[in-house]
């Protein structure tokens, strides 16, 4: 078994659980002027307040365990993607401390609203064009980066950045129908339609685009015999797109969300897909970046005990808060 | 050149001032999540409300330092890759491993129990609410095990090797790169001096709230509880500080040099230079005063030991000896101010006049903000003091930054200031105004939505949990009217 391989998957399963778990989080951040201000707004916050926090942690675990696994690429992407980082992270402070400050100072409540959205959608943007920057292709010479300093700005990282926006709405969006009632949940339903029309118009149109992009990613695609390995991901993500918005329209509780989480997995599965083994496309294999065994082998064993304990208290803490948000018969 | 020279520095400052406004929050953080524990155990214990009161004060604090560590943290944990790429690249098969430990054993752990701990005591009852507040706390301390360990291992790095391709590798055992030299002393220290910066924040606001009206009870026993601190754990702080300053004489001597301003070795015992102005130029310290001999007593315990100053080490291998001189006086000063508390509490309580005496209160306010101080003059010692090697003795920190244009990364380090300036700078701001409130009975919790005239939700008791705090309860929030 090669090690090398089952790291790129810790690594796609914590990108994978940081994007759907913060993707709601911050999704809700992007609505949040669409809710009006008190008792919407209040609970739409609360519905997040007790996970977003963990959540947040498969971000660090994503970046933390790239560090560790595969420290050149990390080496590499950072730098070339350098200014996308500093603004997601600077907006994710704004996002995070408004959680706690706008409960804090009622007469500023509307300015906090203002930062937890702004916050929220430079983060998903720039996250969106970090992997759009990272699939279009990054320079290497030597073990660094050798590209210039706008190389991350682009129609196809514009592109990647705005879908990363649309799907996280969609998914806050029917997080909220999951957690909301009444004319809430019936607001959150209409958004989430919006939103879930709009994922998958950008997943399609970056879908194409990627083929356009580069001739390895159109051959991965479009040529016999990869084709019928990877034919189902297309076919599966427009069945589930289909079901996920009748599922809105239809009166549906959870399901949406779960769906919307199905289409997220399916269009990362896809880019998996495309990309494969690189770490840094056309540059860096996977193996190329990889970090030694020995650490591959340490690092291993802490995640085979760990993670299923993580995920086992995740799982009890979103129990613990499972329900209506604050539903009088919740209990 | 010039220009890499710049950027260089450029990264250099950011990575202080992002990782100095960083550590404040987890200094506080980790004492206050031990302190909260011990809060709601004695009230589990017991069944005083006054514990129960003070819980659900701090814990309304603790949500914001909290929130400020984790955002601060994160950005942490991507300087490494945006700025010191080589570093990451090098480093990483080492302290990578070490670091994903972190997150996995402790980050984690915080952060998955941390709504349970500010939400639900009403949905788990009192004992698991209590072991999720253990979680957090327990998660705290492991965070600081293992970035203590990283940084011991870049201070005092062992059980690696450097490959062909320049990596540093991990040697046979982890245990020899977790357990390296300088980390038990470093962790000692470190986390001693968290629980003292949360001790003297808590005694501050105890003597505030004792100066106003000295038989609050709530304000008695928070400032009660920080003075023991205060007197039993600043001497212990005092012993590992200088077992600590002992190992770094072993590994690190010429950190210890630029502490003590010993620019000239001393064959026949060093003298303890109190005060002085260190002139790296002239390589002495002007207007010293000094005590004969009293350096090697302490390092060596022998008056006439030989001491070797900074002439034995090559120019370019000194750190800077002003700041490192500097930062090490400001935190060995307030460790004896801290004592100094200490000791005229405990005149106090001997007296019976723990509560009246107001002179010791104000002294206390003074104080409360100096844990910060110690914690920040002592990062500053020994991170300027491995100068120039961001990992001792093997990479320079000249060679281990990004190849990043000196514009790119003086914006972001305006764009780090003002942002933390401001949104830091505003929960702190938000921190006090929380403190200058009188704690009281029938404390609340961590407030969700306050739309209504008075509405509390989180940790807000039923009947049965606070027989004290009867208002009215939330219509909405992610409260709960019912006990459990």
């Amino acid at each position: 078994m090669d090690l090398t391989v089952i790291w790129a998957f810790i690594i796609a399963f914590a990108v994978f659980a940081y994007v759907v778990m913060d993707g709601f989080d911050l999704g809700i951040g992007i609505l949040f002027p669409a809710f009006a201000a008190g008792r919407e707004r209040d609970r739409a916050m609360n519905s997040i307040a007790p996970v977003w926090d963990g959540n947040e942690t498969w971000l660090v675990l994503g970046g933390g365990g790239l560090f560790a696994a595969f420290p050149l690429a990390y080496a590499v992407i950072l730098p070339a993607t350098y200014p996308l980082i500093i603004a997601m992270l600077l907006g994710l402070v704004f996002r995070g401390v408004a959680f706690e400050y706008r409960w804090r100072d009622p007469g500023h409540q509307a300015f906090w609203d203002k930062a937890f959205t702004g916050g929220s959608f430079v983060a998903a943007l720039a996250q969106g064009m970090t992997l759009g920057a990272l699939l279009q292709g990054i320079e290497v010479e030597g073990r660094a980066y050798a590209g210039s300093w706008w190389d991350w700005l682009t129609p196809y990282t514009l592109l990647t950045g705005l879908g990363t926006v649309a799907g996280y709405a969609l998914l806050g969006a029917s997080w909220l129908i999951w957690k909301l009632d009444g004319e809430e949940q019936a607001h959150a339903r209409k958004l989430a339609i919006r939103w879930g029309a709009a994922t998958i118009v950008l997943m399609g149109a970056v879908s194409l685009y990627n083929i356009a992009l580069n001739a390895d990613y159109a051959a991965r695609w479009l040529s016999a015999p990869e084709v019928y390995w990877v034919a189902p991901v297309p076919i599966l993500t427009a069945i589930v797109a289909l079901s996920m918005l009748r599922a809105i329209l239809k009166d549906r509780n959870s399901k949406p969300f779960w769906l919307g989480i199905a289409l997220f997995f399916l269009g990362m599965s896809g880019l998996g897909v495309t990309i494969w083994p690189y770490a840094v496309p056309e540059a860096l294999t996977i193996w190329d970046a990889a970090a030694p065994e020995r650490s591959q082998i340490f690092m291993l064993v802490g995640v085979a005990i760990t993670l299923p304990l993580i995920i086992g208290y995740t799982a009890w803490a979103y129990w613990v808060f499972r329900g209506k948000v604050a539903d009088e018969g919740y209990h | 050149m010039l220009e890499n020279l710049d950027a260089l520095l450029l990264a250099r400052i950011q990575f202080a001032f992002t990782v100095s406004f960083h550590f404040f929050f987890p200094a506080f953080s980790i004492g206050l999540a031990s302190y909260l524990a011990v809060l709601e155990g004695l009230w589990l214990k017991t069944g005083k409300s006054v514990y129960l009161d003070l819980f659900k004060y701090w814990l309304k604090i603790f949500a914001i330092a909290f929130a400020m560590g984790v955002v601060s943290g994160i950005v942490m944990s991507y300087q490494f890759g945006t700025n010191w790429s080589v570093f990451s690249d090098k480093a990483g098969p080492v302290i990578g491993p070490l670091m994903a430990y972190e997150v996995l054993t402790a980050f984690f752990l915080e952060a998955g129990f941390l709504g349970v701990m500010l939400f639900g005591m009403n949905k788990v009852g009192k004992k698991l609410h209590f072991a999720a507040t253990l979680m957090v706390a327990l998660g705290t301390f492991v965070s600081a095990f293992w970035i203590l360990s990283v940084n011991s291992w870049m201070q005092t790095p062992t059980g690696y090797f450097v490959a062909e391709n320049g990596q540093f590798m991990p040697g046979d055992s982890w245990t020899a790169i977790i357990f390296n030299p300088s980390f038990p002393y470093r962790l000692v220290h470190t986390v001693m001096a968290a629980y003292l910066t949360t001790a003297f924040v808590v005694g501050a606001v105890g003597a505030w709230h004792l100066l106003k009206d000295k038989a609050n009870p709530h304000a008695r026993t928070m400032f009660s509880m920080a003075m023991w601190m205060a007197a039993i754990v600043t001497p212990a702080q005092i012993f590992a500080g200088d077992m600590h300053g002992l190992n770094t004489l072993e590994h690190q001597p010429a950190k210890v040099m630029a502490m003590e301003g010993h620019f000239q070795s001393h064959p026949d015992g060093a003298p303890l230079i109190l005060f002085g102005i260190p002139d790296s130029e002239a390589k002495e310290v002007r207007y010293a005063i000094e005590i004969p001999k009293f350096s090697s007593l302490i390092l060596k315990h022998d008056l006439d030991a030989p001491l070797a100053g900074l002439d034995t080490i090559p120019d370019d291998e000194e750190p800077p000896v002003g700041t490192v001189f500097w930062s090490f006086r400001v935190m060995v000063g307030i460790g004896f101010a801290m004592l100094g508390i200490g000791l005229w509490s405990l005149w106090g309580r001997v007296r019976g006049k723990l509560y009246d005496m107001s002179w010791l209160h104000r002294a206390a306010v003074l104080m409360g903000p100096s844990g910060f101080a110690a914690v920040l003059a002592g990062w500053i010692t020994t991170e300027v003091g491995r100068q120039p090697y961001v990992i001792y003795g093997v990479l320079r920190t000249a060679d281990a930054a990004s190849p990043l244009d000196a514009p790119a990364v003086a914006a972001s380090l305006l764009a780090f200031i003002l942002v933390y300036f401001t949104v830091f700078g505003i929960g702190v701001w938000y921190i006090l105004k929380l403190m200058g409130k009188a704690p009281h009975a029938g404390e609340y919790g961590v407030k969700r939505g306050d739309t209504g005239p008075i509405r509390t939700a989180g940790i807000t008791p039923g009947p049965t949990q606070n027989p004290l705090g009867d208002e009215t309860l939330p219509t909405h929030g992610p409260s709960e009217k019912e006990p459990v």
